[in-house]
């Protein structure tokens, strides 16, 4: 081809309006290297100012240095081991959220095609409800029941449980969806909300079903809480990101090429068959991560990724912006539900603060297609 | 005549339902390949197979001598370009980041964006006339201006074969002329091309190789001043015409007769 243009290629010039970053082969403008860059910063400015609110008030400066320095004594107490797990825990875990979403909304081309819509959270939650009301697994449980308010899932086996809930109930939803070997996201978004509302009963009827106790600590963990994050639960669900991410960078190229269609992406080159179930596979894992260790928080995976498409304004949907805003939104929307609402589960929060934004998103899209 | 390109004895079905049973292929070197053939006859679904976009049940896709399956999907993309039926630029990217996405079968692991790409991707623009366009949204393009930019993105891919699945569909005759044109211009320049179209005039002024085909199987091939005549016009679509020479470049041109045949003269 090089040959083929050569004519018209004598006036090439090289030029710089776009930045291309040597990650992912990915075309970068300096738009979105701003906003990223002010996003994380707004992440860590956040994280500072939660650590330094509470009942042991401290100044940010007082944060950093309770941090860094091993003989702050009690202020270094309240910060690493008091705080520092549940706000580690809100970024990681927004973060994680906003990523699966972008990655589900870019396989469905649907601003809908989120997890938590089209009913994967729930069906991780189904899962992890299964391993501890049926699963006999009564020991993680009882350590769990026995903390502070006894509300929390972690554990190894809850974690296999939410994974296994949460890859059965993304099968099973593809698998209804797929017309004529073709998944179409319209399709997938209206089976995935059929599929949320079934494992809503059943994890009703498990919760029913359940000892008072069990179901109790079930349903506060259902609505979705960081409040008894501990180092303990945190170090499992950290581990397993640390192994996500990575896959996810692996799999981030092919899946900006099918973002072109299937067609358009094997003639590229890529697997696409492979590629879409690696992809489902690792979305549904950074979902049932964050399921299994504080609940289902929902539409964190669902605005995330719009609101970074709205900042960024670059092609498609971006994963580390989504991974930034759904990191911010969700120490926020904690810092909301622990100051404001006095302790509030933060999957409440999410919820009311996502459903102002479907309302939102719905609007507009009807405005724009009247 | 040799071929790096061919298809020998394939099979190809979508779900049982069998469109080709035994079709054989080969795509001349250098050539304008156009395949022609009534709806349904197995003309894009061939093209497909050529593009692994479908795996032929039996018999072999061959490239450069070996069965495509057997490449790496990103080898095989280095050497074949296909300009699909129905490609999506997602929402909010400009055209320079969409030909750019046409390198994907060049960049890996070690190997990210890099000079050469940057390269390629002003030379497809370059060829295609969109390099202008370049900072423009894709989705604010006319149809015309948007099938060239996938046209870009195929070229990007700077493959010495493209494989072209109804290029011109749903382009008013002005543009269709313009892609043709230039599809004619690479062509020209050394690659080797291969089109599925449906207007016969179009086929028969810009194909160095035409390939007839109904019900999955070819008719004929050959040059288009040998190969279309009204009477396998007649056998394959069973449409009444005649066939003159187009007025502007000789080749054969056919018109058909429509009612005017049924008409008592």
């Amino acid at each position: 081809m090089t040959a083929t243009t050569s004519s018209r290629a004598t006036r090439t010039t090289t030029r710089t309006a776009v930045h291309r970053l040597p990650v992912l082969g990915a075309p970068l403008r300096r738009r979105a290297l701003v906003v990223g860059a002010l996003l994380a910063a707004a992440c860590l400015a956040l994280a500072v100012v939660a650590l330094g609110t509470g009942d042991y008030p401290l100044t940010p400066l007082q944060v950093v240095q309770a941090a860094l320095d091993p003989s702050a004594g009690f202020a270094r107490t309240v910060v690493l081991e008091w705080r520092m797990p549940r706000v580690l825990a809100a970024l990681a875990f927004g973060a994680a959220l906003g990523a699966s979403g972008a990655v589900f909304q870019s396989l469905t081309r649907n601003p809908l095609g989120s997890p938590d819509v089209i009913g994967f959270s729930t069906g991780a939650y189904t899962g992890a409800l299964l391993v501890l009301t049926v699963g006999g697994v009564s020991s993680a449980f009882a350590s769990a029941t026995g903390s502070a308010t006894g509300a929390t899932g972690g554990g190894a086996a809850t974690t296999a449980g939410a994974l296994a809930g949460g890859l059965l109930t993304a099968l099973a939803v593809y698998a209804l969806a797929r017309v004529r070997g073709a998944v179409q996201g319209y399709r997938l978004v209206v089976v995935g909300i059929a599929a949320t509302a079934v494992l809503h009963a059943a994890n009703t009827y498990l919760l029913l079903r359940a000892q008072t106790e069990v179901a109790m600590a079930g349903a506060v963990w259902g609505a979705g809480s960081l409040s008894t994050t501990g180092w303990g639960d945190l170090t499992w669900a950290l581990g397993a990101l640390v192994v996500l991410v990575p896959a996810l960078a692996l799999l981030a190229p092919a899946l900006r090429q099918l973002e072109l269609g299937d067609d358009a992406a094997s003639a590229h080159g890529v697997r696409v068959e492979r590629a879409r179930l690696g992809l489902v596979v690792v979305g549904v894992a950074l979902v049932s991560v964050v399921t299994a260790s504080s609940g289902p928080i929902a539409f964190v995976a669902l605005a995330a990724p719009q609101v970074a498409r709205l900042l960024l304004r670059g092609p498609g949907l971006s994963l580390v912006g989504s991974a930034l805003v759904g990191a911010l939104l969700l120490v926020s929307a904690d810092q909301v539900s622990q100051r404001l609402l006095s302790g509030v589960p933060v999957g409440v929060v999410t919820v009311v603060g996502g459903g102002a934004y479907l309302l939102v998103l719905l609007l507009v899209r009807a405005r724009r297609t009247a | 005549m040799s071929a790096r390109l061919e298809a020998r004895g394939v099979r190809l079905a979508y779900e049982g339902r069998v469109v080709a049973s035994d079709l054989s292929l080969a795509v001349p070197d250098g050539s304008f390949t156009v395949v022609v053939g009534p709806n349904a006859c197995g003309k894009s679904t061939l093209l497909r197979a050529f593009s692994r976009l479908l795996r032929p049940q039996a018999g072999a896709v061959v490239l450069d001598g070996a069965a495509i399956a057997s490449y790496r999907p990103k080898e095989a993309a280095r050497r074949v370009g296909l300009l699909p039926q129905s490609a999506t630029a997602p929402e909010g990217i400009t055209v320079g980041d969409l030909v750019a996405r046409g390198r994907y079968p060049h960049q890996g692991l070690v190997r990210q964006w890099s000079a050469a790409d940057e390269v390629a991707t002003t030379d497809a623009m370059l060829a295609t006339g969109v390099e202008e366009l370049r900072d423009r949204l894709v989705d604010d393009l006319s149809g015309g201006q948007r099938q060239r930019v996938w046209v870009a993105v195929a070229l990007a891919q700077q493959t010495p074969l493209l494989l072209l699945d109804e290029p011109t569909t749903y382009l008013d005759v002005s543009h269709q002329v313009e892609l043709l044109d230039l599809f004619a211009d690479l062509h020209e320049a050394g690659t080797t091309v291969v089109a599925v179209l449906h207007d016969l005039n179009h086929a028969a002024r810009y194909a160095t190789h035409l390939v007839v085909m109904k019900d999955g199987a070819v008719v004929t091939a050959g040059a288009p001043a040998q190969v279309l005549t009204a009477q396998l016009v007649e056998d394959v679509y069973g449409l009444a015409c005649v066939v003159v020479p187009d007025p502007v470049t000789g080749t054969p041109m056919v018109v058909p007769r429509g009612r005017e045949s049924r008409r008592p003269r």
